[in-house]
């Protein structure tokens, strides 16, 4: 059953938001969302760009007081 | 009060004798004990290995006897833990023996996992243990020429070890003569050459000043050691000659049997370095699930920090201060060149340009270490 998981990456500046949702993404199954929270504005770029190219899909950038909510589902 | 300490790596040894040297009376009066569970009864300077690989140390400089180092008011014992019963406020050792405590501090480190990616343990070199790292120097002695890939796993112990080890291969090759034979190709994970923005900033121009190609956006998927090829989960191909991997890393695996943590790392409270769920128990080193590098000064910070706030527990019954994620790390820029990267959870780094004085320094602490492990520095 899929499930959605919260990836907190605030204050992370390595390894790092992406590279935490990279490590987040392997322990998942198909279908779970995962939700990054990154405080590096960098990550709202770097995020969905690497997603699309490995072929995930990516849902969504929210920002609420500094904190970006980074949505995306494990596609494969 | 009862302080029990698992691990006798950096973030154990050095929480455990800064606790020593803060609680002297409570000590000896019987107020307070400490005692730490190790698997081992020698200590590895770990950073020493990246050196091993090269040729630049020997083995025998890389550990010293774990009692030596400890203070001797700490009880020490050979005797890994293998069941956690934290709602009992006990642990059970290898031996049979139960240990109670009224605080617990989990530093059992973290391991390479190349087995998580098909063919990377037996086609690749590494040295994150001094079996890896001394087979690698002998292959690195017996190569004369072809395409050197580096790949970089996450999460991994030591964030500088892949920028580190491609400038240290680049000096090794070119003092053997072997520059015009050697191509060295470096691969990272995401979208530039390293994690820190500010460092990929000053290491991409040196890569291509040093004629170093890179493929950034770069997540290992297999290894197909009969063609001589890695691939990607982006779908890139790279054919190599000698392929050196940074492995990802697991915690321990005696945490994953006691479902403490996915992985075998520990969900702990970034600032208070608590287990989630429990108030005497702390998470030290690499164990934890914080999002923050896996390497010796992030024990060592937080060693510090749990020192403070264990002995005022002890003393006034609260902690008295918060980890704000403080990370120091030098980055060796080949044999003779060194800079730095310092940051916390607020504050990102800015390094410098490597200079010869922060190589020298870099040696100098390699030294040191075994002060700081006594909890002197």
């Amino acid at each position: 059953m899929a499930e959605r998981k919260i990836v907190d990456g605030r204050g992370s500046f390595c390894p790092g938001p992406l590279m935490e949702l990279i490590v987040a993404l392997k322990n998942s199954q198909v279908g779970d969302e995962l939700e990054v929270l990154s405080t590096d504005k960098g990550s709202a770029n770097d995020i969905p760009e690497w997603v699309k190219k490995v072929g995930h899909a990516y849902l969504s950038t929210t920002e609420s007081d500094g904190v970006w909510h980074i949505l995306v589902r494990k596609t494969k | 009060m009862k302080i029990l300490i698992i691990g006798g790596g950096m973030a154990g040894t050095i929480l455990a004798n800064n606790l020593a040297r803060r609680l002297p009376q409570e000590l000896k009066s019987g107020k307070a004990h400490i005692t730490m569970l190790s698997a081992s009864d020698k200590h590895m300077y770990q950073p020493g290995l990246l050196y091993l690989a090269v040729g630049r140390t020997t083995p025998d400089e890389l550990y010293r006897d774990q009692a030596s180092l400890l203070e001797p008011s700490i009880q020490f014992h050979v005797d890994p833990v293998e069941h956690f019963e934290l709602d009992h406020r006990r642990v059970i050792t290898q031996s049979g023996k139960t240990f109670g405590y009224d605080i617990l501090v989990i530093a059992t480190g973290s391991r390479m996992y190349p087995e998580g990616i098909p063919g990377l343990s037996e086609y690749s070199e590494t040295f994150y243990t001094e079996a890896s790292a001394l087979k690698m120097f002998k292959r690195l002695q017996s190569f004369t020429g072809g395409k050197v890939v580096v790949t970089v796993g996450v999460p991994h112990k030591c964030p500088m070890a892949p920028l580190e080890i491609i400038f240290m291969l680049h000096d090794y090759f070119r003092d053997r003569g072997l520059s015009d034979k050697v191509q060295l190709h470096y691969t990272y994970p995401i979208n530039r050459v390293h994690s820190l923005e500010n460092v990929a900033k000053w290491a991409a121009p040196e890569m291509d000043r040093l004629g170093i190609t890179y493929d950034t956006f770069f997540n290992l998927k297999e290894v197909d050691g009969a063609n001589q090829v890695v691939r990607s989960e982006e779908g890139v191909d790279i054919p190599y000659d000698l392929l050196i991997s940074i492995p990802a890393h697991k915690g321990m695996e005696v945490l994953e049997k006691n479902k403490l943590g996915q992985n075998g790392w520990l969900p702990t409270h970034r600032t208070k370095l608590t287990l989630e769920g429990y108030d005497n128990v702390y998470v030290c080193g690499d164990t934890t699930n914080i999002p923050i590098s896996k390497a010796g000064s992030t024990a060592h910070f937080e060693a510090d920090t749990l020192g403070e706030n264990i002995a005022a527990i002890v003393k006034m019954g609260v902690p008295v201060r918060e980890y704000d994620g403080k990370v120091f790390c030098f980055i060796e820029a080949g044999k003779d060149r060194a800079t730095y990267a310092m940051f916390n959870y607020q504050t990102p780094p800015d390094p410098k340009a490597p200079t010869k004085a922060v190589h020298w320094f870099k040696m100098a602490y390699n030294k040191l270490y075994w002060v700081s492990a006594r909890g002197l520095l």
